[in-house]
């Protein structure tokens, strides 16, 4: 780096540095920041679901909204002005429109679910796994100075952040936001007569088209960077596996968002325009709807979860000091995935009146795709058989994540198996699966995550006996939380309901939905200490070295937080990345960059 | 937790409660046998100043073994799931009665042929969330939706299928017991989805007899 450079770059305005940023590691800190602020409306947004299912109908015990407010909107006669003028009917404000009384009701309810599961995913999980964890660590992982693009990196982000903003209005239009499920079946989607939804359904629509963009933009560029601009030496097969999952994920959202795209501008022409794709009474078929939304939705799903599998191991290897069992069989097991995840969307479909026979194909593929999910785990176990494991929260995180992956691996297999998912199909036993995936899974290998590369971001550690309580909190309420949604749905209990109490066969199960209340609040409760953990170790926490984990990776060679164009020569890779516990060494380490 | 799934009244029913039970003690062992060895080398190989990890980056002959068990293991629960599927989506047997079910927001419209079995004919009966059978019977349910998609789901009989505008599917069931079961709707269909309930009696043939008397008295 010249001294012209160091110049310039003192020289960035607060617009160019902190917000219209082409620097990759600044650009994966605004999706660190927005998907952060997503997960909490999420969070909140489950809150409020587990309130209605836990005591069904009743108020929300929210302090300071009294009887008298909730009913006139005015506390101790002043008027709460803020949304006067947003409605027709002036003399209504937002919260009396929403929750009247303060009781949820079904209308919001729906709304709710769809929205939480909406948020979590493509403003969440997707933002802090991909968007963050893949704009940060491409290019330091393989020694490049940024993306290939850092233009079109910048411009993702702000598109998807324009998306959040669409999504969020969708909160405030009349007849609230889209309450057709985050899968947005039609005709309930394509309809207002048969929802009420009006523009929320068609924000939400919008809304995910411009994520998709984001998305398109993030895919292309993370393929290129990671194709062309790997560093001298650094191969295909010397590439962490963080890296491998990150480059799969790419290819897969560049393969499946179109599908959705054109299934959301069918669906949005439909609701404005009065075309019929999935009208039946005007020639469409509304199941066309769910075979283009799987063929999305089930690479979707692996998106959400590969980047996940692909931290866990670095990780695992790192804390286990040992080299990860079996790379290669890792790389080709995620591709497997990758590629039978295109051919088995019809297992959501089984009980939707698609040919019981092609629902006799899906199974087998579906099954098919156990087998890489399992070669995964046992590698995962293999990595720590012999090993010299630190119990660092990472660490545990990545344990947790394992674990936690086995289990909702296995519930899929129940549904995987036809006749046994026309039981299941619909029912809580799904919910229980797709949390146990998802925030088993990938939430924690995101805490994981955080605490683990949090120093090199912002060159501070995080705190870690905070981080220990709230892992051990998160782990126990997760499970109290989702463990017994298996048996609810066992019992029968269908997804998306508003008020369990109004079926007979589910009235005896209701202590489990408080019971699973209950744990819900106290599982929210935890990740209050991560977040606060989080912003206070950003400006306070302890100042860290380069490499405070001793990893072997290249991300841990760049200065502590790394600079502009991050490495100060092109760093030239020797071998691989998993070499801990080498013999005949001092240290049970080996940096990628270390000539051997 | 293997109590926990609703009486079961139908024919094929149990089949479908052999496959979860045998998977669940499948995947109870795997998950087992994983937590197992995951907690024993949690606890064997834990941190010790000084010492090193084994060095090693992998073992073939282990990832064929595990991948090929895999690989057989999934491949049986699929081969003896596919005849229950079979029975009970693909190949129905030859009906004793037709009823024809009609979802729409909120509500199972049960229409019935009435005595002369034909569908359209003046003798139709239509009665709104209830479905009267009797037992021992074959059913055929031809599933309508007149506005969304619905499902009809009866938990005691182990059925569920989506009902799709603009399609006629007909499933069957034959139930084993008599009395009175809940038939909710399992997919979400709007604001009144919570609470979409039909009831579906099983009579014995007598009562059946004079349930059909009473509704069709000139026959």
């Amino acid at each position: 780096m010249t001294e012209n450079d160091h110049v310039e770059h003192s020289k960035q305005s607060i617009w160019s540095k902190y917000i219209f940023s082409f620097d990759h590691k600044m650009i994966a800190k605004q999706y660190l920041l927005l998907g952060i602020s997503m997960l909490i409306l999420g969070g909140l947004l489950a809150m409020l679901i587990r309130w209605q299912l836990g005591y069904p109908d009743e108020p929300l015990p929210i302090i300071g909204l009294s009887d008298q407010y909730m009913e006139t909107g005015e506390v101790d006669g002043v008027v709460d002005e803020m949304w006067d003028g947003w409605f027709e009917d002036e003399t209504e404000n937002w919260l009396t429109m929403t929750i009247p009384g303060g009781v949820i009701g079904p209308e919001f309810y729906n709304s709710l679910f769809t929205m939480h599961a909406t948020i979590m995913i493509f403003f969440a999980i997707m933002p802090i796994l991909v968007g963050c964890f893949g704009n940060f660590l491409i290019p330091l992982m393989i020694g490049a100075k940024d993306m290939a693009f850092p233009f079109l990196n910048m411009l993702s982000f702000w598109v998807a952040f324009i998306g959040s903003i669409v999504m969020l209005w969708g909160f405030f239009v009349p007849g609230g936001h889209a309450a057709a499920g985050w899968t947005g079946y039609p005709p309930l989607s394509s309809s207002v007569e048969f929802s009420g939804v009006d523009w929320g359904q068609n924000l939400w629509i919008i809304s995910l088209m411009i994520m998709g963009i984001s998305s398109m933009m993030g895919a292309v560029n993370y393929i290129t960077t990671i194709v062309n601009m790997r560093a001298k030496g650094m191969t295909f097969f010397r590439m962490p596996l963080t890296v491998w999952s990150l480059f799969i994920v790419a290819i897969l959202l560049l393969l499946a968002i179109p599908v959705l795209a054109s299934a959301l501008s069918m669906l949005l022409f439909d609701r404005i325009w009065g075309t019929s794709f999935f009208n039946a009474s005007g020639g469409g078929d509304p199941i066309l709807w769910q075979h283009l939304f799987w063929f999305f939705g089930h690479p979707e799903v692996y998106v959400l979860i590969l980047p996940g599998m692909g931290i866990a191991s670095d990780l695992l290897s790192t804390f286990a000091r040992k080299p990860i069992f079996g790379y290669k069989a890792m790389v080709y097991a995620m591709i497997s995935i990758a590629v039978l995840g295109f051919i088995v969307w019809g297992h959501h479909m089984f009980q939707s009146g698609m040919n019981p026979a092609l629902g006799m194909t899906f199974m087998f593929s579906t099954m098919a795709i156990a087998v890489p999910s399992a070669i995964k785990t046992f590698n995962w176990l293999g990595t720590l058989k012999g090993a010299n494991i630190k119990f660092t929260v990472p660490m545990l995180n990545t344990l947790a994540f394992v674990s936690m992956f086995v289990i909702g691996g296995l519930s899929g297999i129940f549904m995987a198996s036809t006749p046994v998912d026309i039981f299941i199909h619909d029912t809580y036993y799904i919910v229980a699966h797709i949390h146990y995936v998802v925030f088993g899974g990938s939430m924690f290998a995101l805490f994981g995550g955080i605490y683990y590369w949090f120093p090199k971001m912002f060159g501070r550690g995080m705190n870690m006996t905070l981080g220990k309580i709230h892992f051990w909190m998160t782990l126990i309420f997760f499970n109290a939380t989702f463990f017994p949604m298996h048996i609810l749905g066992i019992g029968g209990h269908m997804r998306r309901i508003a008020n369990p109490m109004q079926y007979e066969f589910l009235q005896d199960m209701q202590w489990i939905n408080e019971f699973i209340t209950v744990s819900a609040f106290m599982l929210g409760l935890a990740q209050i200490i991560f977040f606060f953990n989080f912003f206070y170790s950003m400006y306070k926490g302890k100042k860290s070295v380069d490499n405070p984990w001793e990893a072997n990776t290249l991300e841990w060679v760049a200065a502590t937080p790394p600079p502009h164009g991050n490495f100060p020569t092109p760093p030239i890779v020797y071998g691989g990345p998993y070499e801990y516990g080498v013999p005949d060494r001092e240290e049970d380490w080996l940096s990628q960059v270390t000539k051997r | 937790m293997l109590d926990w799934l609703p009486e079961n009244i139908s024919t094929y029913g149990m089949k479908i409660d052999f496959l979860f039970y045998l998977i669940y003690y499948i995947t109870n062992i795997i998950f087992l046998l994983v937590a197992g060895f995951m907690i024993f080398f949690m606890i064997k190989y834990r941190y010790k100043e000084g010492r090193k990890s084994e060095y090693t980056h992998g073992n073939n002959k282990l990832e064929l073994i595990w991948t090929s068990a895999t690989t057989i293991g999934v491949l049986i629960i699929a081969l003896v799931s596919a005849p229950a599927w079979k029975e009970i989506k693909i190949d129905l047997p030859e009906p004793d009665i037709i009823v024809q079910v009609t979802a729409e927001q909120f509500n199972w419209r049960m229409l019935y042929p009435g005595p002369d079995n034909v569908f359209g004919t003046a003798d139709d009966l239509e009665i709104e969330n209830e479905l009267n059978v009797p037992v021992d019977k074959v059913i055929h349910i031809k599933l309508l939706s007149d506005d969304v998609i619905h499902s009809f789901f009866i938990p005691n009989l182990r059925l569920k299928q989506d009902a799709v505008p603009g399609r006629e599917i007909i499933v069957w069931f034959e139930a084993m017991k008599t009395g009175r079961y809940e038939i909710p709707c399992a997919e979400l269909c709007g604001f009144g989805h919570s609470g979409m309930l039909g009831l579906l009696y099983v009579h014995s043939s007598e009562d059946y007899e004079a349930w059909v008397n009473e509704n069709w008295p000139e026959s």
